[in-house]
């Protein structure tokens, strides 16, 4: 066999990689289910924790100044590991996927808290003022005038924000999620050919790289006026 | 409460996990010594490469960038980990590590540096050059210190995510902070030692959490 030869049938076996593909697919649809639901949880928290700081309740913006803080502290790992290894020697067991989807969705909400919370903080004050001044009450203020202005500056760093967390849906694989890489590890130990990681990779590849494209395109149309 | 007591702050498991974890947190600091400059380098070499206006180069930069930021690095570790010894190349876990940290992290940082390059206007390069400086010289004089102002809190918030990202070593069994409390953990049945990892990762990185926030906030304000 020449190196390339060798090359072929250690990495793009395709024997291997039609044996294992099925599942490999099951993975992938696992990875967007998860990817999803955190980005649909993380926002939806973030946003929620912005409205309260808003209201500028002294207690209550320092429990979410904290929760922001230690959340963007703490590896996304060592919060998965404390969910599913630690948790349960308190009497709280979860699945796999639900300590990976809580833990994820608990860092986006902190860092998108920061980002809507800037971009609410970016508003100039005449526009709260103004709003207030045509009869607007502080919630309809909030939601009719700053917010609209808010999430069109927040957009670009929530993309790139979202898209750094989902990728962490891999780190579900320490604690058995049969994601995508989940499923490219145990078909790999099965077949004693990393094929099956070759195919992981790409279909991480084929979620990704349009995703980055994406974020890469928001940035330069949403960009930040300097 | 007691038994959330005992099982996470368990001060006498703790104690006796502390060395192990210490010894975790020194490996943890020399990988991030490593790493960090390493992708600091790289990405450097990305966008100053990406200053070329040449399509041969322009191209497959953007490539290597978009490649390396669509992998999960986690993927991208367990590939060079346990996909190369197939081609013969049995890269230590250490090496593994930090391969894969060049890969990822410099398309950040060179991102970023991009970015930096770019909010400098053409006029102070052209006012540079027309001063007889070169090319390079207008660059490392000129641009390149205004730009690292410029994105002086990207670049601390991608330095925090690149020493968090060192816990993925764990995975490969490289004996770092994380590795070092799950395994006090299996030895003493009692999650305490994660708990205490968890501080010791909040207070090294804490600071500049809050450094962070503080950056963001003062450049919000002078932007609006």
């Amino acid at each position: 066999m020449t190196d390339l030869q060798r090359f072929v049938f250690t990495f793009f076996n395709v024997e291997v990689m039609a044996r294992y593909l099925p599942f490999i697919v099951q993975g992938f649809l696992l990875t967007i289910e998860l990817a999803i639901a955190v980005i649909l949880t993380g926002l939806a928290g973030g946003l929620l924790l912005a409205l309260v700081r808003a209201a500028q309740v002294r207690p209550l913006t320092w429990l979410i100044v904290f929760f922001v803080d230690l959340l963007r502290a703490l590896p996304p790992l060592v919060i998965i590991v404390l969910f599913y290894f630690a948790l349960p020697y308190v009497g709280v067991r979860m699945s796999g996927f639900t300590a990976t989807w809580a833990s994820l969705s608990l860092v986006l909400a902190a860092f998108a808290e920061e980002i809507f919370w800037a971009g609410i903080l970016a508003v100039p004050r005449g526009q709260w003022e103004a709003a207030r001044s045509t009869g607007l009450t502080f919630t309809q203020a909030l939601a009719f005038v700053v917010l609209p202005h808010a999430v069109r500056l927040t957009i670009p760093p929530l993309t790139n924000r979202a898209i750094a967390i989902t990728k962490g849906t891999a780190l579900g694989s320490v604690v058995g999620v049969p994601e995508i890489l989940t499923q490219a590890i145990t078909g790999q130990s099965f077949a004693g050919n990393p094929s099956p990681l070759t195919l992981g990779a790409l279909a991480y590849l084929i979620i990704f790289v349009p995703v980055v494209v994406l974020g890469r395109f928001i940035e330069s149309r949403f960009a930040w006026k300097r | 409460m007691d038994a959330l007591a005992r099982n996470f702050f368990n001060v006498e498991i703790m104690r006796a996990a502390a060395p192990l974890l210490v010894k975790g947190l020194a490996m943890t600091f020399v990988l991030c010594l490593v790493v960090v400059p390493l992708g600091f380098v790289g990405g450097l070499g990305v966008a100053l490469l990406g200053t070329v206006r040449r399509r041969f180069i322009a191209w497959p930069l953007i490539v290597y960038v978009d490649f390396f930021r669509a992998f999960p690095p986690l993927v991208l570790l367990i590939f060079i980990f346990f996909g190369l010894p197939f081609l013969g190349l049995d890269l230590p876990a250490f090496a593994a590590v930090a391969l894969a940290f060049l890969l990822n992290t410099s398309s950040y940082y060179g991102e970023i540096f991009r970015a930096g390059i770019e909010s400098v206007g053409s006029g102070q390069t052209e006012a540079a050059r027309s001063t007889g400086l070169t090319r390079l010289q207008a660059l490392a004089y000129v641009v390149v210190p205004q730009a690292a102002r410029n994105v002086l809190p990207d670049l601390i918030g991608n330095t925090l995510e690149v020493i968090k990202l060192t816990s993925l070593a764990s995975v490969v069994a490289l004996p770092e902070l994380l590795y070092a409390a799950r395994s006090a953990q299996a030895i003493t049945y009692n999650p305490s030692p994660i708990v205490l990892a968890a501080a010791m990762y909040f207070v090294l990185l804490w600071p500049g959490v809050r450094l962070l926030s503080r950056l963001e906030h003062r450049m919000l304000v002078s932007h609006r």
